[in-house]
């Protein structure tokens, strides 16, 4: 976006009263994860890399946080850890206060590459947590249901993963996590697979059953207008190595709309994410490529 | 569309032309036998003797090299002796298709020249009952291994390297010791199958198992699965098309292995057939067996292959064949085959 677009914005942090009163009562509520110290370091060919570091915050029970920050900034390697299915070096997590580590449905997760069980049916999918938290079949067939039912797949039931487009699977996907009745959701990039127009679709949809169902959402995405649109605070982490470089609390008053991807409160937001994740270069000038002219003359295009 | 079409790298032909080129990969062959069986002056490099006529060793239907034929005419001419006459031939070795054709129907209702010797039904039987068994033993203890070493490294890294030690032995090198082990009959010949089999079973469905999307196996974690429910509600239905044709190809291995088993011990079953009637010459009834066996092949992989599609539909979810085939065949016409057909929908978001 062009500085003139940026003119005369609030600052991000200004909050009108209602948004104010809103974060109020968001941190009265109970801490649902609470990340302290965590370092993740792994050994490359150059030597030992630190992936993450000192990475600390908290999410309070039906908080809605997005992980954003430029590529190779250890977003995945972080929400990995938190889901159990990477290992920290130093730190803890702890969820309801009690400390975890390995993978458990308290912590569920929506992947990028949907990872539905192409051979059970959107049903059996969805049915696939409840029946390993040793539910019977037909409890769980009619849990599963609601499930499917609220995201909005009903007539697809039986339906099996491969005749789904991207953004039902998805669904079919955050069906499966919800039901097996997580604590915390974790979204690992999910709708970046997605083209434009069912990703905005998705993100309101994923707002909706946030209002809806009981869970606290941790979301990780490198889409800046993404994490706005949808949190109500942004972890902004930077690269080499992964640290935490600001927790913003987006001023963008709820129920969110699309209308407000112009709002001033928006875009101050934005801007501010700009400035941290690309931050000012001395010659900001793309670099031109060595090539020689191969057009006749007379034909040229701009 | 144009012949253009069929040489398009790594696009399929239309569904026609397909069955065309499927009749055509066996009508080629047939036709190039028929050719230098039927046409006298393709090969042909024997003279079938009619008349002896005056030469003393020649007898009726014997068959002799075309030089000396011409040379032996070429003698009785300037002995002034009647000259014997004959056909050009090709060796007893290759006999016409239709002998062979012939030989398939009668095979099976020529009584055995002597008393020991098998029906070819008999000997069927006898070598697909020495398959079935090898074949099950093997994969009763090689799936599981096999699945086993996919899931767990351990057992992998503890297990692997001795059967791929093993599988480099040719399984006919066991022959003796297994007939000094299990006797001369059945016994021995299903060991040497399973020792073909099995070693190759085990790595192959391990590579299997181990190429399932290690996503699935974290989605099921963060599911609640544990380790038991991990292999055998992820890891097995997700291998399990694969797995299926796995064994499929390694079915066929079998039968490459079942030629060498039965001339273990005492010789039986097919390759006894085979052997008994090249000993008396009936290389009609030769062909016949080995096209049996080929035939066997080729039907036990196709209903394998039809029940593969229907066992596995969510894998490659599309009308089947044989639904569409009768349906074809009963377009136009007033008769509800499949009342229950659902409406064919372009599914989208």
């Amino acid at each position: 976006m062009s500085a003139s677009v940026y003119a005369n914005l609030p600052d991000y942090r200004a909050q009108a009263p209602a948004v104010a009163e809103r974060f109020r009562k968001i941190k009265e509520r109970p801490v649902v994860l609470d990340v302290q110290h965590l370092t993740r370091e792994f050994m490359s060919e150059r030597g030992p890399v630190t992936a993450l570091r000192d990475v600390s915050f908290q999410v309070h029970r039906r908080e809605f946080v997005c992980v954003i920050g430029p590529s190779g900034c250890g977003k995945s390697t972080l929400i990995r850890i938190i889901a159990g299915l990477d290992e920290q070096s130093s730190g803890r997590m702890l969820v309801d206060g009690k400390e975890v580590s390995g993978p458990s449905p308290e912590r569920g997760m929506v992947f990028q590459g949907y990872t539905l069980f192409p051979w059970l049916t959107v049903k059996r999918n969805v049915m696939f947590g409840l029946e390993m938290a040793g539910m019977s079949r037909d409890a769980a067939d009619r849990e599963a249901r609601q499930w499917i039912d609220l995201v909005g797949l009903g007539a697809f039931c039986d339906t099996y993963p491969a005749q789904l487009s991207g953004g039902m699977k998805q669904r079919t996907a955050i069906a499966r996590a919800l039901a097996a009745n997580p604590r915390i959701l974790l979204m690992d990039e999910p709708f970046g697979a997605l083209d434009a127009q069912t990703r905005a679709q998705m993100q309101a949809h994923l707002l909706e059953i946030w209002r809806s169902v009981n869970v606290t959402v941790l979301f990780i995405t490198h889409d800046l207008d993404e994490a706005i649109f949808l949190a109500d605070r942004i972890l902004v982490l930077k690269a080499n190595p992964g640290e935490v470089q600001e927790i913003i609390e987006v001023p963008v008053p709820r129920p969110r709309s699309l209308e407000q991807l112009t709002s001033p409160e928006f875009l101050a937001t934005r801007r501010r994410l700009d400035e941290l994740i690309h931050p000012k270069r001395e010659t900001p000038t793309i670099e031109r490529l060595p090539i020689v002219r191969l057009t006749e003359v007379g034909d040229e295009v701009e | 569309m144009s012949r253009k079409r069929w040489f398009q790298v790594r696009h399929d032909v239309s569904g026609a032309s397909r069955r065309w080129l499927t009749l055509l990969a066996f009508a080629l062959p047939l036709a190039v036998w028929s050719a230098v069986s039927y046409v006298p002056w393709i090969w042909h490099p024997v003279v079938k003797i009619e008349q002896p006529g005056e030469v003393s060793w020649m007898r009726a239907g014997q068959l002799v090299p075309k030089e000396d034929f011409a040379r032996e005419v070429a003698a009785a001419k300037e002995a002034g002796l009647t000259l014997p006459s004959g056909k050009r031939a090709n060796p007893i070795f290759l006999p016409a298709p239709h002998e062979v054709g012939r030989a398939l129907y009668t095979a099976f209702t020529t009584k055995p020249v002597l008393r020991g010797d098998r029906w070819l039904h008999e000997s069927l039987w006898t070598s697909i009952r020495t398959i079935f068994w090898g074949f099950v033993i093997s994969s009763a203890v090689g799936v599981p291994l096999g699945i086993l070493c996919g899931a767990f490294a351990s057992v992998s890294r503890s297990t692997e390297p001795f059967v791929d030690f093993v599988r480099y032995m040719p399984a006919p090198a066991f022959g003796a010791l297994m007939v000094a082990v299990f006797g001369i009959h059945l016994e021995p010949k299903v060991a040497i199958i399973v020792i073909g089999t099995f070693f190759q079973q085990v790595l192959v469905v391990a590579n299997t198992v181990r190429k399932v999307d290690g996503g699935l196996l974290e989605a099921a974690q963060t599911l609640g699965a544990k380790r038991r429910q991990l292999v055998w509600r992820v890891l097995v239905p997700a291998s399990l098309p694969e797995l299926y044709n796995d064994l499929r190809i390694l079915l066929g291995w079998a039968w490459t292995y079942l030629i060498v088993a039965e001339v273990v011990g005492v010789s039986s079953g097919i390759t006894f057939f085979i052997n008994q009637q090249a000993k008396y010459r009936n290389f009609d009834n030769v062909y016949a067996a080995i096209l049996i066996i080929g035939l066997i092949g080729l039907v036990t992989d196709q209903v394998l292959a039809f029940l593969g599609a229907r066992l596995f539909a969510w894998k490659n979810p599309r009308p089947s064949r044989f639904r569409t085939f009768f349906q074809r065949l009963f377009a136009g016409r007033d008769v509800l085959l499949f009342p229950d057909e659902p409406a064919k929908k372009e599914i989208s978001a």
